[in-house]
């Protein structure tokens, strides 16, 4: 049997590899959730059929990074998918309803007449709870969870403090950015100047928001403290937020300068820097504070396995999922497609 | 809290079974959909005649409802190893967690992505390429099934690992594990499974359009092709099951003992109809029975030596009545098929299939029959190889997660809740789209006055239509 351990750093890949799709699936369900937490204040119903146009064709393969992320932790780091899941229950299993909410609506909305409506509450609501649930997973997971030998060993409500409700709500800014920037790009006419000032409203909070968690995580964690504040890492970690301060300001000046396409990446931008901030303050945990990732890494085959399927897979994933986006380019109309 | 003395297994046991058997009744209709769907648009490329392409337009709106709801609830599985069977993936995770790993890869993305073309792309890509999306998608479903069911099957009949000294699995040869022994039945089993359900579906709904004498041309493509299926295929899943119940008696007999709800192992064991099987009283109370018919299915000769469920301890034996009774209804199901393929064949020969108003009927109410065999057929194979999770190596009460019993009952509560109102939707836009019909005219096309996408007229201008 095959095992890559004996000569690649197996645990380290896969790390990299989950933080990659869970950052994709950031990144790219961000805009739909966020087009759907904007959606009842659109000026319109033309607006917000236009709006659900944009994201249709590409919602589901979206989400299916979030499988990626669930599915590779459960492959890669069993230990880590065994004591986090049973940890942040209420909160995933109200994540999941959130994105059952808003994944019917897409088809039922266009079939309904009469509970068109319902349906549109339904994705508006659905994507504000799957988005409030995933910042709420992320505040708890940063604060770390109990562990007993190979489980979880905390409380059913541990997730639940000040601190994790202040980190879901903004990413319910976050995404509405993305969203709204989306917005911006694949509309014209009232949709895009509406979306352009929502974007430049919502920019304001993602920017207070940034600033709060990033002065409170080293605040709330001696060991991270002492990382970013030690001398030789304070001017090399420095730029990572000048840069997020940066992109803040010049999406501010693309949104009133009429720019269509920069926003969306450069808010894309702002996102990384800020995963980027997250990513080096967690290192090297996986469970953060109990288990590191190489304590939680799958067997070595396993591990060998899946990376294989990856390297094959991901690039023609890669591919014909940009072919997608290309196909479905410009500007989107408000008339049903099919 | 109240619930905390509810049986944390049980709940988690509910909860799975609640949601997978949701769940599974979407893949089972769109596994067997896109197939027919693809051959639809290639007869529509091969022939430009339009019925095909009013069919498939009508049919297409039913996938993209039926497919949203298996994705999200889909979703929900993936999430559920981890939440409820933590014990269980973190012991499994090494052997299983790959194999989902290579489903997402190899399967979700591409279906995710295609379905995108097919639904939306009609007037961005050609023909072809619109095609090609579709076959991509059913080829998606297809993989799909292949990596959750060499799990699944992995679950039944474990191969080609060890356990370490840590309590957890370890793999030592993956084509073992992928191609475990039960594996190649239960892959071909469900998708001819999924196959028939779709054909049932499509049959009623074409027996539905000629009962009211409704776009009869589209309904005749619906009900032949659908006849087609339950003609060559029913009798073939009666095959199937055979060699998979044969599988399954070398891999797991006590299964196979608790289907045939017997209790004394015997040579030429009779083939019990009906009874009412009595787990504590240990015997099968009331049975109809047809001599030494058991044994010669199960062994293939009349005296043939069955083993019977006491040979094996109490607390290893699965709950018999649930599997003794769902698979009579799977197996009786199986034989109303092929039933109905008979039917439909001597109606053909005799030229009178597309008029008999009676037969027509009767397709309408076979409709849900699929469904009602595949989840039947799924309990007979969950239940009946409890109490194990792993077959031999892990138990069910082992892998359940530390989450005490409230939250669950509360989850579950709400999952009943909201699946209950999805699907009920659901149902009903479908009902809704059935009852509008194929459209047929060259009129407003979908629900907002558009005209028809200009690559559909212009091919079918082509073609000579
Ligand atoms: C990949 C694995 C897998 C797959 C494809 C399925 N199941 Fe399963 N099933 C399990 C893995 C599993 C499990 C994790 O092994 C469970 C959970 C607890 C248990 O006893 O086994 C289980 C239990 C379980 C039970 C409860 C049995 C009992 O507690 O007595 C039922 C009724 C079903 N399943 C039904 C289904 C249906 C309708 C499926 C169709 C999709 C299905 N299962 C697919
Ligand atoms: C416990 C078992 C199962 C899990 C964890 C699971 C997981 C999933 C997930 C996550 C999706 C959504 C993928 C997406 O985003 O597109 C999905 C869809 C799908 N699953 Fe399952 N699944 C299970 C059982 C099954 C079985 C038994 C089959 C078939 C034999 C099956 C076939 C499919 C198919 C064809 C789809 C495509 C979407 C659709 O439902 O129409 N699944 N499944
Ligand atoms: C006609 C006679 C049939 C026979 C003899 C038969 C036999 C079997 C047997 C023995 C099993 C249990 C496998 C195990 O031990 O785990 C099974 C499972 C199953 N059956 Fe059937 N079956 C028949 C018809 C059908 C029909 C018509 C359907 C659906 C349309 C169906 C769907 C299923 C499904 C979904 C399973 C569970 C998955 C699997 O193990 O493959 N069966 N069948």
């Amino acid at each position: 049997m095959f095992n890559f351990a004996t000569f690649l750093d197996l645990p380290l890949i896969w790390y990299a590899l989950i933080g990659v799709a869970l950052f994709l699936y950031v990144l790219l369900d961000g805009f739909d959730l966020g087009v759907g937490i904007l959606f009842p204040f659109a000026p319109s119903d033309q607006c917000r059929d236009r709006m659900m146009n944009s994201i249709a064709p590409f919602w589901d393969g979206n989400e299916t990074w979030l499988v990626l992320g669930g599915g590779g932790l459960f492959a890669a780091f069993p230990l880590a998918y065994a004591i986090l899941m049973p940890a942040f229950y209420i909160p995933v299993i109200l994540m999941l309803l959130g994105l059952i909410f808003r994944g019917v609506a897409f088809e039922f909305r266009f079939k309904a007449v009469r509970s068109r409506r319902v349906w549109d509450y339904a994705f508006h609501f659905g994507s504000i709870v799957a988005t409030f649930m995933q910042g709420m997973l992320l505040g708890a997971f940063v604060q770390g969870v109990k562990v007993d030998g190979r489980s979880f060993a905390g409380g059913p409500f541990d997730w639940l403090n000040a601190y994790s409700v202040m980190v879901g709500m903004a990413l319910v800014f976050g995404y509405a950015l993305l969203g709204a920037t989306w917005l911006v790009m694949k509309t014209d006419g009232i949709t895009q100047e509406w979306a352009r000032r929502c974007a430049a409203y919502v920019l304001s909070y993602v920017g207070l928001f940034l600033a709060i968690v990033s002065i409170s995580m080293p605040m709330m964690n001696p060991g991270v403290r002492a990382l970013w504040f030690s001398l030789p890492n304070l001017y090399l970690l420095l730029p990572i937020p000048l840069c997020s301060v940066a992109l803040l300001i010049l999406i501010w000046r693309d949104l009133h300068k009429g720019k269509e396409y920069r926003p969306f990446f450069l808010s894309f931008g702002v996102f990384v820097t800020g995963y980027l901030g997250l990513g080096i303050s967690l290192w090297p945990w996986l469970v953060p504070f109990q288990v590191t990732f190489r304590q939680a890494a799958a067997a070595g085959p396993s591990q060998s396995l899946l990376l294989v399927g990856t390297l094959v897979m991901l690039p023609v994933v890669l591919t014909y999922t940009g072919y997608c986006y290309y196909l479905f380019r410009g500007k989107t109309s408000h008339e049903a497609a099919y | 809290m109240i619930f905390d003395k509810l049986d944390p297994v049980l709940l988690g046991r509910i909860q799975f079974a609640f949601t997978v058997s949701f769940h599974i009744l979407f893949p089972a209709f769109t596994i067997g959909l896109a197939s027919w769907l693809a051959v639809l648009e290639w007869r529509w490329l091969k022939t430009g005649k339009e019925v095909y392409a009013d069919v498939y337009r009508m049919w297409v709106k039913v996938f993209a409802v039926t497919f949203g709801m298996g994705v999200v609830s889909g979703v929900v599985m993936s999430f559920q190893f981890g939440t409820n069977w933590s014990v269980f993936s973190d012991r499994a995770g090494n052997v299983l967690g790959p194999l989902l790993g290579y489903e997402v890869l190899t399967a979700f993305f591409l279906e995710a992505s295609f379905l995108g073309v097919m639904l939306f792309g009609w007037n961005r890509v050609s023909p072809r390429m619109h095609f090609a999306s579709t076959f991509i998608v059913a080829g998606g479903t297809l993989i799909s099934a292949f990596w959750i069911l060499s799990a699944n099957s992995w679950m039944q009949t474990p191969a080609g690992f060890e356990a370490g000294a840590d309590g957890l699995l370890y793999p030592t040869n993956w084509l073992e594990i992928i191609f475990n022994p039960s594996f190649p039945y239960r892959f071909v089993h469900m998708v001819v499974a999924a196959y028939l359900t779709t054909a049932f579906v499509v049959a009623g709904v074409g027996g539905f359009y000629l009962l009211r004498g409704r776009q009869v041309p589209q309904a005749r493509i619906m009900l032949g092709m659908a006849m087609i299926m339950a003609i060559f295929v029913a009798p073939v899943q009666l095959l199937f099951g055979d060699l998979h119940g044969l599988n399954t008696l070398k891999h797991q007999p006590a299964k196979v003992a608790a289907m045939e709800g017997l209790w004394e192992t015997q040579r030429g064991a009779p083939l019990k109809l009906f009874g009412l099987p009595d787990q504590a009283g240990e015997t099968t109370l009331h049975a109809i029975e047809i001599p030494k018919l058991s044994s010669l299915i199960l062994t293939h000769e009349l005296n043939g030596e069955v083993r019977g469920l006491k040979e094996w301890p109490r607390e290893e034996r699965p709950p018999v009545a649930w599997v003794f009774w769902t698979f009579r209804l799977m197996v009786g199901i199986g034989m109303l098929m092929i039933l109905t393929g008979v039917l439909g064949l001597f109606l053909h020969l005799r030229k009178r299939l597309f008029e008999t108003r009676w037969f027509h009927a009767w397709c309408v109410a076979m409709t849900p029959a699929g469904f009602l065999a595949v989840l039947a057929g799924w309990f007979v194979t969950e239940v009946g190889r409890q109490p194990y999770i792993i077959y031999g190596v892990m138990t069910t009460a082992e892998s359940v997660s530390p989450v005490p019993g409230t939250p669950v009952a509360i989850s579950l509560v709400t999952f009943v809740l909201v699946y209950g109102l999805m699907f009920g939707a659901g149902f009903y836009y479908i009902l809704k789209l059935i009852r509008k019909g194929p459209e047929v005219e060259e009129e407003a096309y979908g629900s907002h006055g558009v005209k028809k996408p200009p690559i559909l007229a212009e091919w079918a201008e082509e073609e000579g239509n």
